[in-house]
């Protein structure tokens, strides 16, 4: 609280002013059903105090129910929400010691911005001096001071924004949960907003419990992300793990794009794929041999040779370029590699005249990597048991990443 | 040929005029006849200009009573109304309960049953229940044909209301009924009053209903209809003019407010649109 926006943060400090007020949040076996509909499939998560934890997925993933029991708008109808070590499933949003800041922004219209961020503090029966402080200062950190007088209607997107996040903030809740906050933002305001969020977030220490469907803002801000699908955590690691490592074909289709090649664990680091080629991989420990699984690899992990001069220490497999995209600062080629498998590689535009010398369209290419670029997933739980099997030629990418 | 042109293009506002003049001649008449000097006892016919009843309007001591009696039937009619009325409203908007439906349908049915219907049957309920008629009965059919007109009026201001406010009231430590105090009322505020507005002008108005119920009772409008058999004093001209007045009056003040209110949100917006850029580092 005592240090604002404008000390710059020392970066790779961790913790530096973790306030005795934070906390963790612990979700233990929630399941949450509307009616038929199972939005929460018995959920374990542990989030510690301090985080920037994010929730990310596709809308009606479950995240944002989530994220509302731990506010208390939802109970759950199964399990425990442990907030400090306290159980508080059951027990009405007003008495949790969390703040949320909502998409929608829900600044009350009728209340000018001192009114709406002094709200909190006057239903805690705090003084009215103090409250007037604190408003002050809170409303200093966002940088609204001049507009305290003002109503809610009268400022711009992002502006309400920075009110929602003061009026939540200023209660120093135990544990500040946001809603998509930059959902409704445009672009360039967003990436604004999205660093003086996780400044704030490093200035006060608050636990932040972040839903966000956007992957490249998850990837920016967050300690931690736990990635969801139909109710369920697919992956709950760091944003390197899940990008580097992700454990689902959902995750990895979800997280950037990925080629995923369909394949059977054949060792502790080697895997068949199903066109035919035994190839090593980083980590396979987690397979027994003969399981089915993805190797999955990232477009910008690929070399596209022409074919026969691939080096020999790296694992390749050959394929005939179908398109190839100018995207500006790369080159993006697609490349099919037999047995309806089409591979994205993705090619940066260092120089011209590289670029010049790309393949075209029908080449014969060679396609390599290191091993230790090549990642094992597994298959999505609901994918697999569904009725629509995703069809890894798609990479099942298309329409969640940009 | 010009002049025919001209007719043609002014068409529309000459046809808005004659609609018009056809709508408020009555009212004019009546306004001009409150300086009528009658000869006799019927105000029907010019005699010659006077302003002797505009200097004691409230000389006819039954129809100054009778008026009070209608403003203070009104006004307890508003409050009793609105109330119930804004409960209602909210307990059909906001809840899910066995036959929600069914009373969403039930209470429009009042606005669209014939008032003599209403009127007989309130009657008969109060004869058999003993009831003795006067300002209690008159008071309970008022309300009673008023709540459906408050509710349809809070009902659509509550289905546009933003949930996500009281949410947002709740996360920041309000109990439900401060959420309701502080959040809701204010921001349904101004459908309700226009909901005890709207009862007080049925309850001032009400002919049918109240003289089935009235007993010996006499309202404003129940005065004015029993003059009309003897003669109506010019005193009503007078006092209907001096209520018109002041409706006017007073729907002139919220226009000139709601427009000084738009001038002025259209401003804020537009600095707030001019400062978007300025984001604290």
């Amino acid at each position: 609280m005592e240090s604002s926006v404008d000390a710059p943060p020392v970066d790779g400090e961790e913790g530096t002013s973790v306030g005795a007020g934070t906390a963790g949040v612990r979700l233990e076996g929630v399941t949450k059903r509307f009616g038929t509909f199972e939005a929460v499939k018995d959920m374990d998560l542990e989030i510690a105090d301090g985080e920037f934890f994010t929730m990310l997925g596709p809308s009606g993933c479950g995240k944002t129910t989530t994220l509302r029991m731990i506010a208390g708008f939802e109970q759950p109808t199964e399990g425990k929400v442990l907030i400090d070590g306290d159980n508080v499933a059951g027990q009405p949003a007003y008495k949790r010691p969390t703040n949320t800041v909502f998409q929608s922004y829900a600044l009350f219209p009728h209340m000018n911005l001192e009114e709406n961020v002094g709200f909190g503090l006057k239903r805690k029966k705090v003084g009215k001096a103090e409250i007037k402080k604190r408003v002050a200062d809170e409303l200093e950190r966002v940088g609204l001071s001049r507009d305290a007088k003002r109503k809610p209607a009268q400022l711009s997107g992002g502006q309400q924004q920075r009110v929602a996040l003061a009026r939540a903030l200023v209660n120093l809740p135990k544990v500040l949960l946001l809603d998509e906050p930059l959902g409704a933002l445009d672009l360039k305001l967003r990436k604004g907003l999205q660093v003086q969020l996780k400044t704030i977030q490093r200035d006060v220490g608050i636990t932040f419990v972040y839903v966000t469907h956007d992957q490249e803002e998850a990837l920016t801000m967050s300690d931690r992300i736990a990635v969801m699908n139909a109710g369920r955590i697919e992956q709950c690691a760091g944003p390197e793990d899940v990008y580097e490592r992700p454990e689902t074909t959902f995750v990895a289709g979800f997280i950037g794009v990925s080629n995923l090649l369909p394949a059977v664990a054949t060792g502790p680091n080697e895997v068949k794929l199903d066109s035919g080629e035994t190839i090593p991989t980083g980590d396979a420990s987690r397979f027994s041999s003969g399981d089915r699984c993805y190797a999955v690899v990232r477009p910008e992990k690929l070399t596209a040779t022409t074919s026969g001069v691939a080096p020999s220490d790296r694992p390749s497999i050959d394929g005939v370029v179908e398109t190839s995209l100018y995207l500006g600062n790369s080159t993006q080629m697609t490349v099919d590699v037999g047995n309806d498998v089409k591979m994205k590689v993705l090619i940066p535009n260092a120089s011209e005249a590289e670029r010049q010398d790309l393949p075209g369209g029908g080449s014969r290419v060679k396609l390599s990597w290191t091993a230790e670029n090549m990642h094992l997933v597994r298959e999505s739980p609901e994918e697999a048991a569904g009725a629509d099997p995703i069809d890894p030629t798609d990479n099942n990418t298309e329409g969640v990443t940009k | 040929m010009k002049a025919w042109t001209w007719l043609r293009e002014h068409a529309v506002l000459f046809t808005g005029i004659l609609v018009i003049f056809y709508m408020l001649a009555p009212i004019a008449i009546i306004a001009l006849f409150s300086f009528n000097d009658p000869v006799g006892r019927f105000n029907f016919e010019w005699a010659g200009f006077t302003t002797q009843y505009w200097q004691h309007p409230f000389a006819v001591t039954e129809l100054t009573d009778s008026l009070l009696v209608s403003i203070r039937l009104a006004f307890m009619t508003a409050i009793g109304a609105t109330i119930l009325g804004t409960l209602i409203a909210i307990a059909l908007v906001r809840y899910q309960f066995l036959g929600r439906r069914a009373a969403n349908l039930l209470i429009v049915i009042p606005m669209a049953t014939p008032e003599v219907v209403i009127g007989a049957s309130l009657l008969s309920m109060f004869l058999v229940y003993g009831a003795k008629l006067g300002f209690g009965t008159l008071l309970i059919a008022h309300i009673m044909f008023s709540i459906s007109f408050v509710v349809v009026v809070v009902r659509s201001r509550l289905i546009g209301f933003d949930r996500r406010l009281e949410e947002a009231s709740a996360d920041l430590g309000a109990s439900a009924f401060t959420t309701f105090r502080t959040i809701t009322l204010p921001l349904i505020a101004p459908g309700v009053a226009s909901a005890a507005m709207l009862s007080f002008a049925l309850s001032i108005d009400d002919f049918v209903i109240s003289n089935f119920n009235a007993g010996s009772e006499v309202t404003f409008p129940l005065y004015i209809f029993g003059a009309n058999q003897r003669g109506i004093p010019v005193e009503v001209n007078v006092i209907a003019t001096m209520l018109f007045t002041v409706t006017i009056i007073a729907m002139l003040a919220v226009i000139i407010q709601q427009r000084r209110a738009e001038k002025m949100a259209e401003k804020r917006e537009e600095e707030a649109t001019s400062s978007v850029a300025s984001l604290p580092a």
